[in-house]
Order: C-alpha cells, then structure tokens, then sequence
C-alpha cells in the first residue's frame, strides 16, 4: 500500500472531496470500494481470478448493474409517473427520486412530443437474433492455457459491440443487432494483454480494445467486413493504482480503471487527478489516452495529454514505452502523442503514470446570467484572456438555460419558491433581461478556500463588465448536473419518439458567435428539409476556454413522429451540422474523437500528407491489422 | 456542380397589381403621413446611421488596412484614419424617415403624371419580406433610367418593407440639394473608379459589409453598374457582388438572399438622350437646374411601368459544392484575402446568373415587337404587313418564353396602333405605311446631319428591339451558325455556334462555360417552334422554317455588321499607337465616311456601346493587344 500521509486533516479533505464526487456522481456502497492494491499482477502464474482484487464499480458482467439498451445503471432512469410528472429513480444520484413538475411541459413544448405517444424499447435483449460466434479455436485453445478469462455469451458480447452513438442505442431499442466481437477476454494486468495480443498476431485474430463502452463515434461497432473472429479486449479488470508517488505527484496506474474509481481512490490517499469528463462514472483511463480526453477542470489539471508522465502500451510489434519520467523531453517527436488519440488501432494501453494533486480545500459552485450569448461569450473571452479561468467556466445558451431549468426539483417550502420568483422578477424586470435571450455561464471555482473567495471576486467583477449578474450557486450546480443525466435524459426521449445526441468542436475565439449560430441555424434548416415535422432542438454551450479558443458544445435533437426512417434523417442532419462546423473554422473533434463517425474528414482535416504520416506509423506497428476496428485512419 | 446551374423549366410569373390605382383614389398626403411599420430582419441589432459610421471606422477590418497604409506611406496613423473618416463621410447615407415621406409625396404626383400605371407583382413582395425577416437581404434591380432607384424605394415604402441603402455614383453629388435628398433617402455614394486606392476600397466595403452583417437595411445596388444606354441588359460588374457575399462566406452571416428586380418600361424617360450619347453627343452632366428644365417630361406619357420581385435567390444553396468555405479558416477574417480563382468563378456566375433572372422577369410590350419588326425594314413598311407580322412575332416569343404583356380580348391591329400613338415620336403612319420618325432642322441639313438624325431614330427604335433580345440570342446564334456552317453536322454548326456565341459575349448575356446548355436550349427552341429539324448527327432547316431563320438572322445583323466595321477600320486604318480614347471617334468617323460612300447601310456601327463592345472582343480574343504606355 501506498503511504496515505499523515493527520486527520488530510482524511477530513478525502472525506469532503468525496462527498463532493458522490454528490454530482454517485453514492456508493462502502462493500463496493476498491483499494489501492500494489501488487504485481502474477504473470505466468495463470490468473483466472484474483481473489485479493477488491470489487470495481464495474463488473465483468456488466449486465448485472448497466442497461442493455441505454445509458448508465439499470436501476437510473427518468420517467413520466402518473400524473405526467417527471422523476428520477434509484439512489445513485442527487436528482434520484426527486419530482421534476417542470420536465413535462418543457418536454412537451420543446420537441411538440407528447405523453399520450410512447416508442418503447423492447423488453430484453433477444438472444437469438444474434449471429452465433464465429471462434478461432487455435486462439481459444491457446487463450486457456493461459488461463485468462474469457466468454461468448451472447449478452457479453453484445454489450461490448456498441458505444453510445444514437443509431447504435435507436438498434438495440428496436432488438436489432450488428456484427458482434465473437469473444471478450479480461486480461489482468499487462502481462496478461501482452499475452493475449501475441497469440492474437499468431492465430489472426481482430482485437478490439474495450474500456469503459461510452464512445460517440461509433469508434466500438465492429466493422461488419471483418472476416476474421473478433476478440473484445475488455480493460476493465486492470483497474488497480499500482503506486503512488508523493514526492513526485504521480500515481502508476492499471489503464483499464475508470474514472470514479480512480478519483475515489486517490481520494482516500488524499489526492485527485483532478480530470473529470462528462463520462468518467464509465470511461476508463485507457480510453481517454486513446480518445484524447478532456475534462471539465482543465483549467487547473490539464487535459489528459498534459496529465500522462509515461504509457505503456502493447502492439503488435512489442511493448512501446519511455525509459524515463522525465517531466518534457527534447527527443524527437513525442511517441505518446502516437498514441493518445490512436483510438485502439494501434496497441492496448496498459500502464500509465499521470500526475496527481493533493484534493483541493475549498470549492465553490457559482453562476453568472447574461443579457445574451454575446455578452456572455465576450466575458469568457475577457476571463481566458486574462488567464483566470475557474477550474470549470461553461456557457450555456438560452435553450439550453431553459432545458436546465425543466430539471429544477421540486421546491420544498414556500418561502425558496417566493425566493425563485423574486430573482426572476430582479433579472427580467429590473434589470431588463430577456427571458428568451438571456444565458448563464455556469462556474465550479477550486483550492484555498481564500484564493478561491479571491478568484471568484476576480471573474465575477469581469463578469460584471460585460452586463453579467452573479446568480447564486444553485444554478451552477444545476449546470453541472445536467451533463451528468444527458445521457439519461435521451433514454427518456427515446420512450416518446424523440432522438438526439451532442457533438463538439473547438474554434477560435473570434468565431464562437458565428460557428454556433450558423450550426444551430443549419440544424434548423436541415431538419425542415429533411421532412422533421417539429421544430428541433438545437442549443450549444461553450465549455473550455483556451488562449486561443474555445471548446463548443451541442445538443440536438427532435421528435421524429411521422418520419419512416428517423436515424438516417438524424445521420444526415448530423453530417450537414459537422460540414458546418468545419466550413465555420471549427474542428472535427475536440475530445469526443474520430471513429469511424468522423473518418471521412479526416484527410481534409490533417491533410492528406498528415494521413500518410499516420498509416505509415499503423504500417509498422500493426501490419496486419490485428487491432483491427478501422477507426480514424 | 453544373446540373444545379441548369435552368429551371419557366414557372408560371405572378399577377400584377397597379400601385398607382390606390394613390389616384386617396390622398397623397394621408399616404406621405402614414404608419410606417416595416418587417424587420429578425437578427438585426439596431443602430443609427452615426454609430454604423463609427463601427466601420473602428473595424478591424479597417484598422488593419489603416495600420498597412500607414506603414506604406510613413503617414502616421491618425493621419491615415482622418482620411477614412473623411472617405466614409462623403460615402455614407444618412437615411431618415422624414425625407422618404417628402419623396413619397412628391413621387406620387410625379408618377401619377408619367405613367398610367406602376404594375408590381405583390406575390414577389410577399416572398421578399419573408426573405428580410430571415436572412440579409441583397436587392438587385435592372438599370436602365434614373428612376429605378426612386421607384424601388418607393415601392418599398408602399408596401411596408424595410427601406434599402442604395449604391449609387457620386456624379450625382454634383446636384445641389437632390445629392443630398438622395443621401437622406438612403443613397451612399462611390467613386466610379478607385482602382488602386486601397484606403477607398477597404472603407467602401467595410461599410457595405457591416451594414449587411447587422442587417442594417436592404442593400440595392445595380449588377450592370451604370445605366444602359441601349436597354440591353450589360456585362455585370462583380466589385459589390463580392463585397455582399464575403459575409456568407467567412461565416459571418448564415446566408444572404439576392433578389433579382426586373424594371421595365414601356417608355424610358431617357430614350432621345440615350441615343444621342451613344453617338457622341457628351452626356448632361447631372445638375439641379438640368433636373429643373426636364420638368417638361412631366407633361409627356410614358405608358406604364412594371416592377417584378424574383424569388430571392440563397447565395448559400448556390455555393454549396462550389465554395469551399474552409478555405477562410487559417487567415484572420480581417485580413482581406484576394478571391480564388474558384470563388471569382463563381461570383461571376452568380452575376450572370441573376441578370438573365432579370431579363427573363422584364415584362415585354406589345411596341418592343413593332420597333423589331420595323428596324428590320428602315424604309417602312405596309401598316397591315405589320400588323400580320406582330401577330406572328407574338406568337414565337410567346413560344420562346417572352413575358409578354398582352392586352387579352384586343384585336391585334388595336393593339399595335395604340402602341404606335404612344410612341409617335419614333413612328408614324402615313396613308397605309408606316415608317420611322426622323427629326430634322427647319432648312436644309447636312448629310452629316441627316445621318446622325436617321441614327438617332433607329438606335432609339433598337434600344425597344433590345429589350426582347434575350428572348431570341441563343436561337438567333443557331440560326446564323446554320446558315454560315460548313455542313449540316451538329458538330460544325456548334462550333461555329460556340464561335459566334464567343465573339458575341460581351454583346449579350451569355454565361461563359455555358455554350453547350445554350447550344441546347437553342436547339431545342427551334424545334419547337418548327424551324429546325434533329437528324442523328445533323441539324437542319425545316421546310416550314424560313421564315423564322430568317427573322433571326436578320435580328443579329446589324451587330455583325457593326463588328465587321469595327474590324475593317482595325485592318485599314488603325495605326500602332492607337489610344482607347481616339479608337471610339475614330471608329464612328470611319463609319461615317462608308456611311457617306453608300457603302453601308447600317446605322447602329455608330453606337459608341456596340463599339466598345466589339473592341473588347478583340482583345479578349487575343486579336487586339492592349499596351500600357508611360504618360510623358
């Protein structure tokens, strides 16, 4: 075990930090924790199950704990109760068993749905509709013999043949399922997926790497032209921090552990990596190597490229990996930036050192409303500039201000409703602001609890200057909280005939304004084209700044009653919004990744020249194409 | 790309309503004083004429070529940014509501005088305050009088629309008081020429781009750049099509709609004065008290007007597989890039594609016909001869396309002599002929004299010939590739098509690249109406097709004939250091001299715009070379 440090003090900032994490995560069992466990895995010793290993939040069968056909825990969903009101079931989260009277009329009114016309999934996964598995029964024999677990049950292999694209989620809602891996393996720790990836090359097996299953960019589809058996390399069993260095501020840790389980457990040791992505209850550590992740504090943690020390990563050519933890290198091209952003089609990451932070002492929600998205960017332009950024600084536009106000719970005494209508009277009236106009930036401010009194004073004076008014810690975290249920929130859509998904670019700043209404625009537009009877919903926030841009984010989606072919209408919309993107000076992806999604634009994207560059490193790493999913390249 | 460039089969046009019928029943006043409540772009930030002038003159845009001027000259900056402002002063509208109610007033007795009636087809401006609600609009009239300007404004103010901020020459500033009225009604003012001033350039269109980003006002500006002389629609300049589409381009707008107005007259006010300009006689220079003496117009009847509102045009649907807008993105937006070939490409095809929008909405008058048929006979022609002949004529442009206005339920012969009446100053019927109108002196003339009056009368008559030629070019360029080609193979007669069609472009209207669509479209017009038949590989005339060949051939002749001359005087006469200045009297006196000899015929030789045209044929054929020299 890794040294936890002295005094009480540090334990009482664990154990805030983690009623923190649990607050916009979720509550968890104490019998569920994981340790930090520094043991080698015992290569060669032929592991099936180590029985030292404390359980993860993520089973082997996911099946056990997670939807078959959405998003999140099988116990998590919203619904419409009888009286048509919104709520939230389960204990996982804050929103959890909460009623939300205003989630109906917004619902309603947003996308013309209505409660009376129901989509619903069907019941359960239909085993039968899946192809049978076609194995390699040299690989299988040998696999064994290594004594690495491994399945073809059908539900394991279908859960880890989709991510969470909408025409992957609309098929399986509607009992159809593609291409399939014909196996999934669970390695334990890097000996075991050098193993695997070896007898892989020697039998001409495809190996798809599986983290935590959250991609959006169909980056996990198997492609449906594979001849040959498929093998679902699932991480999720390495998960374990291997070592932690105080002296350094860096943890060595097992690629496959995911994102709540690896903050949990630095927390326990005191620390944070401090990256949270919107996914990182389900994303794995190897994902956002291999996606090139962001999270929302990196402003004052980095992105994932400005965490990682050292990787660790098998290929088919052998083991890549720096002989050092030295902090910047001059030696050449950096070789982890051949792999971060590699999307699984060049080797597994195993190991990674990254940096970690002592847990932050103080933190503080807030929010700000703007007359209108102008203003409101201007002042995140005016907060980058002067490099002040909170750990998180977000902006949303006036949809999607409306969209978080549609999960307001339900106000418990008179007197917060009396408060509620006197701070709209103030912004409307006083002060003028148009309901349908007016924006919220939404800010999460970490550290000494001065400093961070000090920072706050800080933005909300520039805030200030572009016509924002300070509006309370509630609607920040309300913010927050909704990049947290998106993802279920779609569920619920899909029950009443409405499909959506988000997407994400960066820009530079002077183009903000512009991408984001010409995109909402072409949404629009596109979708009247395309025969969608009802207005769609198309709203974007910006959510990181840079020196030089900012990272925007959209949500679309629209209630596609009376359309024969919806999720091809939704592709196209789709298509037509990231042409847009890029013909407005925006990028093909900020974090979310290429895919196979976003592959066509590739070569326009880093140039034809900049393409070659990168088969030629896939050429020589992976020949034979053994990682063979066919993302980005 | 090019299929979405291809025509579109005609639609039905709309109806058209008389605006002038409600001004003749109800007051005027009443009508000046009205509740004026446009339909506004519903992105528009709204903002005076003064803050504009300030947001151009502290853009980036701007600032940035400000600093280079600055850097180039060695003037200090301030310097550099008075003269913008100074620049911008002269340029900028000032554009009240007060002025555009005198306007509405005065007008409305103006028009009521001049015309019988303003048609509008109201359809058109239902669709164009859809169009200003949603996106920036760009309205783009046919020139062809100075009314155009004062009559869009005032339909715009009739039926409730945003107001336009209108382009117009700075020789109009020459005019006391009107220049400024003209200000106050919206006109900003451009230089005619500014070609390397750079300072000029970036003001000027900094000013048009951010009164479009901001939705400020409709601009109108005119694609054909002056008036035309001659009623034929001109080669369209693409200096302000640009400047309106840059926006759409860099993303800075979502999309700009371009809406093509088609201005026809039954009688332009300037019709003797165009004339006597293009043969040489210096044009008025715009003043007040010109303006003053020509009240006399006031008494005359110039028939009726109409005004048609195409559908707007998306400058978004028509880039797309065209623009590739990326091609923006790794050069700050206010650095000002020179277009690509690519884009250049295609605001060039926009242009042409929106002035043959116009020509196709121009509404055509029963008159149009008769001069076409009389130019063809100079020397007159029997009154029922011609009567036969209209009908005829009629019916072929209807076939082909022509927006006729027709009387419906009038006997031909009706029609054409009160066609007649009102344009006696061109036509008159003696006994059972009828024959061009020449004006004379009282005592004897000159032949000089009687060669330019003869000539004034029959470019006044082609300059109505004109306003339907579009309806027969492409036709008209198959019928004489028919009868000049070397055989009857399709392949010969379009080459020789594509050949006339290449020597004509700077005459008409012809979409360069498009020659095989026209080439098309020619065919398939004149096997519709029978003159021409498709054998395999081969065309040929019909039995019944005579007439109509010849009719189109004798169409086009005076041009060919024109650049004939034009050619002859090159080969015979020309000497090396021929100036563009000279080339033009000297081409007409060279014309002249042949004219006096009896060895030509033709009168339209004379046109200083046919001239002109013909030079830049030359040159652009590699025939002619244009050499810069060094001013002494």
């Amino acid at each position: 075990m890794a040294s936890i440090g002295d005094g009480s003090e540090r334990q009482r900032i664990a154990q805030q930090r983690l009623r923190v994490l649990a607050g916009h995560l979720r509550r968890l069992g104490a019998e569920e924790r994981p340790g930090v466990a520094a043991q080698e895995c015992r290569a060669g010793a032929g592991t099936t199950e180590p029985d030292d290993k404390p359980p993860c939040s993520v089973p082997k069968r996911r099946q056990d704990i997670m939807k078959w056909n959405g998003w999140g825990y099988a116990d998590s969903k919203f619904f419409f109760n009888k009286k048509g009101q919104g709520e939230f079931t389960g204990k996982r989260y804050r929103l959890s068993g909460l009623i939300l009277p205003s989630l109906k009329d917004w619902f309603e009114g947003t996308f013309g749905a209505n409660l009376q016309h129901k989509s619903p999934a069907v019941p359960s996964l239909n085993t039968s509709a899946v192809a049978p598995p076609s194995l390699n029964e040299a690989f299988v024999e040998e696999l064994k013999s290594t004594g690495i677990p491994f399945s073809h049950d059908t539900e394991d292999r279908v859960f880890r043949a989709h991510g969470h694209c909408l025409h992957e989620i609309f098929s399986l809602r509607d009992g159809r399922v593609g291409r399939c891996p014909d196996m999934v393996v669970w390695p334990n720790c890097h000996n075991d997926v050098v193993k695997i990836v070896e007898l892989a090359c020697k039998h001409s097996v495809c190996l798809i790497p599986y983290g935590g299953g959250t991609s959006v960019s169909s980056a996990l589809e198997c492609p449906p032209e594979e001849t040959r058996s498929i093998v679902s390399l699932d991480t999720s069993q390495m998960n374990r921090i291997l070592w932690i260095d105080e002296k350094n501020l860096t943890a060595h840790v097992e690629a496959g552990i995911i994102g709540q389980d690896l903050e949990r457990l630095l927390n326990e040791s005191g620390y944070c990596t401090g990256h949270e992505p919107d996914s990182m209850e389900f994303s794995s550590l190897g994902g956002w190597v291999a996606t090139r992740a962001s999270g929302m504090k990196k402003n004052i943690y980095g992105n994932i490229e400005d965490l990682v020390v050292h990787i660790k990563m098998v290929t088919p050519r052998g083991v890549i990996e720096k002989s050092c933890q030295g902090p910047r290198m001059s030696t050449g091209p950096d070789i982890h930036h051949f792999i971060l952003g590699s999307e699984g089609t060049l080797g597994v990451v195993t190991e990674v050192t990254l940096k970690i932070r002592p847990i932050p002492e103080y933190q503080k929600y807030g929010s700000v409303v703007f007359p209108n998205f102008q203003q409101g960017v201007a002042c995140l332009r005016e907060v980058a500039k002067q490099r002040c950024a909170p750990a998180s600084i977000r902006l949303m536009d006036n949809e999607q201000f409306q969209f978080g106000h549609a999960l307001k719970p339900q106000v418990s005494s008179i007197f917060t409703s009396f408060l509620d209508g006197l701070k709209k009277f103030y912004i409307t009236k006083f002060k003028g602001f148009d309901p349908h106009h007016l924006c919220v930036a939404t800010l999460l401010f970490e550290g000494d609890r001065e400093k961070v009194l000090q920072h706050e004073k800080l933005v909300y004076d520039i805030a200030a200057k572009f016509g924002g008014l300070a509006a309370g810690e509630d609607n920040g975290q309300r913010g927050y909280m909704l990049t947290f249920v998106i993802a279920y929130l779609r569920d619920l859509g899909m029950e009443y005939y409405v499909i959506g998904e988000s997407f994400e670019t960066s820009v530079p700043w002077d183009r903000v304004l512009d991408l984001c209404r010409n995109v909402k625009e072409r949404i629009v537009r596109e979708c009247k084209e395309k025969g969608v009877q009802f207005p769609p919903l198309s709203t974007c926030r910006v959510t990181q700044t840079y020196d030089a841009g900012a990272c925007v984010y959209f949500y679309f989606a629209f209630n596609y009653r009376g359309l024969s072919d919806p999720v091809h209408v939704y592709e196209q919309v789709e298509h037509a919004a990231r042409e847009e993107i890029l013909a407005n000076g925006g990028s093909l992806s900020h974090h979310h990744g290429v895919g196979k999604l976003r592959k066509e634009w590739m070569q326009e994207t880093i140039s034809s020249v900049g393409l070659g560059m990168l088969k030629s490193v896939k050429d020589y790493l992976d020949p034979n194409n053994i990682f063979g999913n066919r993302n980005l390249l | 790309p090019r299929s979405t460039w291809s025509r579109k089969v005609r639609s039905k046009r709309d109806d058209f309503e008389d605006i002038l019928e409600e001004r003749r029943n109800s007051s005027d006043l009443r009508y000046a004083f009205k509740c004026y409540t446009p339909v506004l772009y519903r992105g528009l930030t709204p903002c005076k004429a003064a803050t504009l002038k300030s947001m151009v003159l502290q853009s980036e845009q701007l600032l940035h070529v400000i600093n280079q001027v600055s850097a180039e000259s060695g003037e200090s900056t301030d310097v550099v940014k008075d003269e913008a402002a100074a620049i911008l002063e002269e340029m900028a509208h000032r554009l009240q509501l007060r002025t555009i109610r005198f306007f509405a007033y005065t007008l409305s007795k103006a028009f009521k005088a001049l015309y019988r009636s303003v048609c509008v087809n109201e359809e058109g401006i239902q669709r164009l305050q859809q169009a200003m609600q949603e996106h920036p609009v760009v309205l783009l009239p046919s020139h062809r009088s100075y009314m155009d300007f004062l009559m869009m404004s005032y339909i715009l103010y009739t039926y409730d629309l945003s107001l336009p901020v209108i382009a117009a020459g700075m020789d109009f500033l020459g005019m006391k008081f009107v220049g400024e009225m003209l200000r106050m009604s919206g006109a900003f003012f451009i230089r005619r020429s500014f070609g390397g001033d750079q300072l000029y350039w970036a003001v000027f269109s900094e000013y048009v781009k951010t009164m479009l980003r901001k939705g400020y006002a409709p601009i109108e500006f005119f694609l054909e750049g002056t008036r035309s002389r001659t009623c034929k629609s001109l080669t369209p300049k693409l200096g302000l099509l640009n400047i309106v589409m840059e926006p759409f381009f860099k993303g800075e707008v979502f999309d700009v709609n371009l809406v093509p107005v088609s201005m026809s007259y039954e009688r332009v006010l300037e019709e003797s004065l165009y004339a006597r300009e293009l043969l040489g006689v210096p044009k008025p220079k715009e003043s007040t008290s010109g303006l003053l003496k020509a009240r006399k117009i006031l008494s005359e009847d110039y028939g009726s007007m109409h005004v048609y509102f195409s559908p707007p045009v998306s400058v978004r649907s028509l880039a797309q597989g065209r623009i590739n807008r990326s091609q923006f993105n790794l050069t700050p937006r206010h650095v000002a890039q020179k277009p690509s070939e690519e884009t250049q490409a295609f605001v060039n095809d926009v242009a042409y594609r929106i002035v043959r929008l116009q020509q196709e909405n121009m509404v055509v008058k029963p008159w149009v016909l008769v001069a076409t048929l009389l130019l063809q006979s100079v020397e007159g022609m029997e009154l029922t001869e011609l009567m036969e002949q209209t009908s005829w004529l009629r019916d072929l442009a209807r076939m082909f396309g022509a927006f006729l206005d027709w009387p419906d339920h009038t006997p031909c012969s009706m029609v054409v002599s009160s066609s007649i009446s009102l344009h006696r100053n061109l036509a008159c019927v003696s006994g059972s002929r009828i024959s061009l109108v020449v004006e004379g002196p009282q005592g004897p003339e000159t032949p000089e004299e009687a060669l330019f009056n003869r000539a004034v009368s029959v470019l006044s008559c082609a300059s109505y010939r004109n306003q339907v030629l579009h309806v027969f070019l492409r036709p008209a360029l198959l019928a004489m590739a028919l009868s000049n080609a070397n055989s009857s193979r399709k392949e010969d007669i379009y080459s020789c098509f594509d050949f006339l069609r290449n020597v004509f472009s700077d005459e008409f209207i012809l979409s360069p690249g498009a020659s095989v669509q026209d080439f098309d479209e020619a065919c398939h017009l004149l096997v519709k109406c029978g003159a021409v038949e498709l054998l395999h590989q081969d065309v040929v005339m019909a039995e019944s097709g005579r007439t109509v060949l010849s009719f189109l051939t004798l169409l086009l002749e005076p041009f060919l004939q024109g650049y004939q001359v034009v050619c002859r005087y090159l080969r015979e006469e020309a000497t090396e250091n021929l100036t563009e200045k000279q080339f033009i009297p000297a081409v007409r006196s060279f014309a002249v001299k042949l004219h006096l000899s009896g060895s030509l015929k033709c009168y339209e030789v004379l046109s200083s715009d046919l001239q002109k045209n013909a030079l830049n044929a030359l040159i652009r054929l590699n025939v002619v070379r244009r050499v810069r020299t060094l001013k002494s």
